[in-house]
């Protein structure tokens, strides 16, 4: 009987293997991967949401969704006094509104003194802040953290979606998209 | 000699506590979160028991994005609480549940949602245990076929 079985050696044994094999290789993958926690907005290429916040500052009017539809792209960027990589982000900003790039505000969760204190400090290039006490615009565009900055075409279309601090490197990048976007 | 030993970490520890304290000083700025106040509706219940019955469970099946194993319901992160705000106050408008997730969904993908969607990405895993019964009937055949050979006996 178990010469039987030896005579015909069965490739069926080695699926046991070759399966725990695989769930190794998978594990293994998902330890190496680096981490991707970002979640990236689903809401590229639909317009914002209609909304009007007030000011966020004394020195800037608030923002609505009409301050997008004038035929210019925009940059919509969502910041915070409290957020480090906010103020990382400043000079890039800054440098972008100095080559005529319009960048309006949304100042989530912010007190209007401590971001008075912070533009003080880091400069302020934006045309525009609106005050988002209850992150309401931000859920309104998919965003899921700060900084995070949107480019909207002239008409009010988000068209893309830059998560975290903009670096002096990624301003060729976001001129491209505003020049795609302003197509 | 016992004294020095134990003085001298008793003074390494103090000076240790003093430290860490000193560091957790320095770097609460960079932790801090806003200063604001919790939205309305981010810690309040709704009035009606029906309606925060319905928003509750929604919100247990809603992923915080800024803590992404936590419900926003089980999370004290701010934007948790400005989307339970957001949950309630729709609920209380009148909006129902599946419509506010679709909403968000909108926003954030499927991502943002734990209850599992009825889509064609999903069905190797209802498909799964079906296939693995089978093979597994399929490897198992010869262990319950009784070998001709035994028949006689």
């Amino acid at each position: 009987m178990t010469e039987a079985v030896a005579k015909r050696p069965s490739l069926a044994m080695w699926l046991p293997l070759a399966l725990f094999g695989a769930f190794f290789v998978l594990v293994i993958w998902g330890l190496v991967r680096p981490a991707d926690r970002e979640v990236a907005s689903a809401f590229i290429g639909k317009p914002l949401p209609q909304f009007a916040l007030e000011a966020a500052t004394q020195d800037r009017p608030g923002l609505s969704t009409a301050d997008f539809k004038t035929g210019k792209p925009k940059l919509l960027n969502v910041f915070a006094s409290w957020c480090v990589p906010c103020a990382v982000e400043a000079p890039t900003l800054d440098a972008l509104a100095k080559r005529g790039v319009d960048i309006q505000g949304v100042a989530i969760r912010d007190r209007s003194e401590d971001l008075a204190r912070f533009l003080a400090t880091n400069g302020n290039p934006f045309t525009r802040i609106g005050k988002d006490d209850v992150s309401q615009v931000q859920v309104g565009i998919g965003s899921s953290g700060v900084p995070e900055t949107f480019v909207i075409d002239g008409n009010g279309v988000i068209r893309y979606q830059h998560i975290g601090e903009i670096r002096p490197e990624d301003i060729d990048l976001i001129l491209r998209k505003l020049a795609e976007a302003g197509q | 000699m016992m004294d020095f030993a134990t003085s001298a970490w008793a003074r390494f520890f103090v000076l240790a506590l003093v430290g860490s304290l000193m560091v957790a000083a320095a770097t609460r700025p960079a932790l801090a979160q806003d200063l604001l106040p919790p939205a309305p509706y981010a810690y309040k219940q709704l009035e009606e028991p029906a309606l925060e019955a319905k928003a509750q469970a929604l919100m247990e099946t809603l992923r915080c994005l800024k803590c992404q194993s936590q419900a926003i319901s089980d999370s004290d992160a701010p934007m948790a609480g400005d989307m339970r705000h957001q949950v309630r106050t729709r609920i209380a408008a009148g909006e129902e549940p599946e419509a506010i997730r679709t909403w968000l969904v909108e926003r954030y993908g499927d991502y943002v949602s734990y209850a599992p969607q009825n889509k064609p990405i999903m069905w190797p895993l209802f498909a799964a245990p079906l296939v693995i019964l089978l093979l597994a009937a399929l490897l198992l055949r010869g262990r319950f076929r009784r070998d001709p050979k035994d028949s006689g006996k």
